[in-house]
């Protein structure tokens, strides 16, 4: 087969998936893989929980050997920042003045954080948390704080939050929603775990929304104002308020963005040539039967679509389907969850078999549309399945602890 | 340096230099052995780096946990006496594993 030069721009999880299904699908022309950052692919979920606790070296995170790249021939640039993209005469410039020529080309730049803004946002110890310099940055000053603010109880925040507190710092939470991890969970799993956090002596607020950070006249900041006046020390704050899709890039080369770039079930985007994943592609939603369109920041997605997107490459082009996951270590909490669910899907509670389990499962009328998980992987495992394949599951089977789902599910057509 | 012997379920061997403190699981990935998916990264979430750990080695590893022995019931392909999920398989420096990869992890 012969192929052509690939460009893949954004070396993060969905742009390393992404060459090596290319190469195992076949496609035999020269691949560039081009990243901003001077890191090889890595693994960005451990930023905040492992290598926050100083348990994995950067090193460690990498996704794939160096031999990987060099055996596969694929060129890994690092360090270099595409700042021109022209599809229709297959060129792409780096503010370096480096220059590509590509047949095909793959945007895969991610994300960045949203910052807050408010006044104060800029002072020095107000962090995000997004790439490896940031996760280096928030562990040399975690070591050295006792009061760490976090703005935004969503995933980052809380992981963060969790490690910080178990290291000893004495750390707040505040979060806008009347619920903890809003988008993505149901009240009562948000109630189990905002628990579950206040019992490892974190302060969560919920419902508090910052107006200001103060500093200490010499730029550094030292305390966090709340719109209901509370004041919070904060020798150092992380803003975990959601990520913005880095689409820039693609709207400059005339392609169509709408809070990411737009892109068909095979991952193409508004030319119909240019291919668009991960974080940064507005996409249809890749769960069966579902006509909505969103953006998904997860592991599993970044892997998934590169791998669909792969085969649009190689010309066996096969829709990007599943049901979306997504995986949050928070201290002693795996929690888990599986499928979409839309506000006003109603939620059957399980108690889980042993201490420290919640099971949450999502009901669109009788159908069971997502399911929440804490502390109870393998339970995850079979109603994620479950959902995949479509089997069906009561509200009632839901609801009767005398079997374990496994069992309920279990002898069902497939 | 440790190393893996990895027997692919169409019977093929792949031997792979490993760095100590890498598991089964990531030594599998970073070199493309395919077959083993990792889908988590090792977080002990997805039951997808599911191996039949050979014999030889029972009890050079810390024993199956309550979340890794529930997470093999419920794995793609039947669990065996041997099968481990390889996120758990922490390479020592000069170790030699030997490990069969599943027909499937989903």
């Amino acid at each position: 087969m012969s192929t052509g030069r690939l460009l893949v721009v954004g070396a993060g999880q969905a742009g390393a998936q992404l060459v090596s299904s290319a190469r195992e699908l076949g496609w035999d022309g020269p691949i560039s893989l081009v990243g901003g950052e001077p890191h090889a692919p890595y693994g960005r979920p451990p930023l905040s929980k492992a290598f926050l606790r100083g348990q994995a070296a950067a090193g460690s995170l990498a996704l794939r050997s160096a031999a990987f790249y060099r055996e596969r021939e694929v060129d890994l640039v690092l360090g270099e920042r595409i700042v021109l993209l022209d599809p229709p005469s297959g060129t792409a410039v780096a503010a370096s003045g480096r220059r590509w020529r590509f047949d095909r080309l793959v945007l895969a730049t991610g994300a960045r954080p949203r910052r807050l803004a408010v006044e104060g946002a800029d002072l020095d110890g107000v962090l995000v948390l997004r790439d490896l310099a940031d996760a280096e940055a928030l562990a040399r000053r975690l070591g050295a704080v006792t009061d760490l603010v976090v703005v935004g109880g969503g995933f980052v925040g809380l992981e963060v939050a969790a490690t910080a507190a178990a290291a000893g710092v004495r750390v707040t939470v505040v979060e806008a929603a009347p619920s903890l991890m809003n988008r993505v969970v149901g009240a009562e799993t948000a109630g189990f775990v905002e628990a579950a956090h206040r019992e490892a002596g974190i302060r969560v607020l919920t419902g508090a929304r910052p107006v200001r950070f103060r500093g200490d006249g010499h730029g550094a900041v030292t305390a966090v104002e709340l719109a209901d006046g509370t004041d919070l020390a904060a020798g150092l704050v992380l803003v975990g308020v959601g990520a913005r899709p880095r689409d820039a890039l693609a709207r400059a080369a005339g392609l169509r963005c709408d809070g990411g770039v737009v892109v068909d079930a095979y991952s193409l985007a508004s030319d119909g040539r240019t291919l668009a994943i991960g974080d940064c592609a507005d996409l249809p939603d890749p769960t069966p039967g579902s006509d909505r369109r969103l953006r998904l920041e997860s592991v599993d997605n970044a892997v998934e679509q590169a791998k669909a997107a792969a085969t649009t490459l190689v010309g066996d082009p096969r829709p990007y389907r599943g049901v979306p996951w997504f995986w949050s270590d928070q201290g002693a909490l795996k929690i888990q969850i599986a499928g979409l669910a839309l506000a006003g899907d109603e939620a059957v509670v399980r108690p889980g078999a042993r201490p420290g389990q919640h099971i949450a499962l999502r009901y669109r009328g009788e159908r069971l549309v997502a399911a929440e998980f804490v502390n109870a992987p393998a339970d995850f495992l079979v109603v994620r399945k479950a959902l995949a394949q479509g089997a069906p599951l009561s509200r009632e089977a839901a609801a009767d602890t005398s079997m374990p789902l496994k069992r309920h599910l279990a002898g069902r057509p497939a | 340096m440790p190393k893996v012997f990895y027997t692919l379920p169409d019977g093929t061997e792949r031997v792979v230099a490993a760095e100590p403190g890498d598991s089964v699981m990531r030594t599998a990935i970073r070199n493309g052995v395919t077959g083993i998916l990792g889908q988590c990264g090792g977080e002990l979430s997805c039951a997808t780096c599911h191996v039949f750990v050979d014999e030889r080695h029972a009890g050079e590893f810390p024993p199956v946990s309550e979340d890794e022995d529930d997470m093999l019931d419920v794995a793609a392909t039947d669990r065996e006496d041997t099968s481990r999920l390889s996120c758990r398989l922490v390479l020592a420096a000069g170790q030699e594993v030997h490990v069969t990869v599943p027909e499937a992890q989903l």
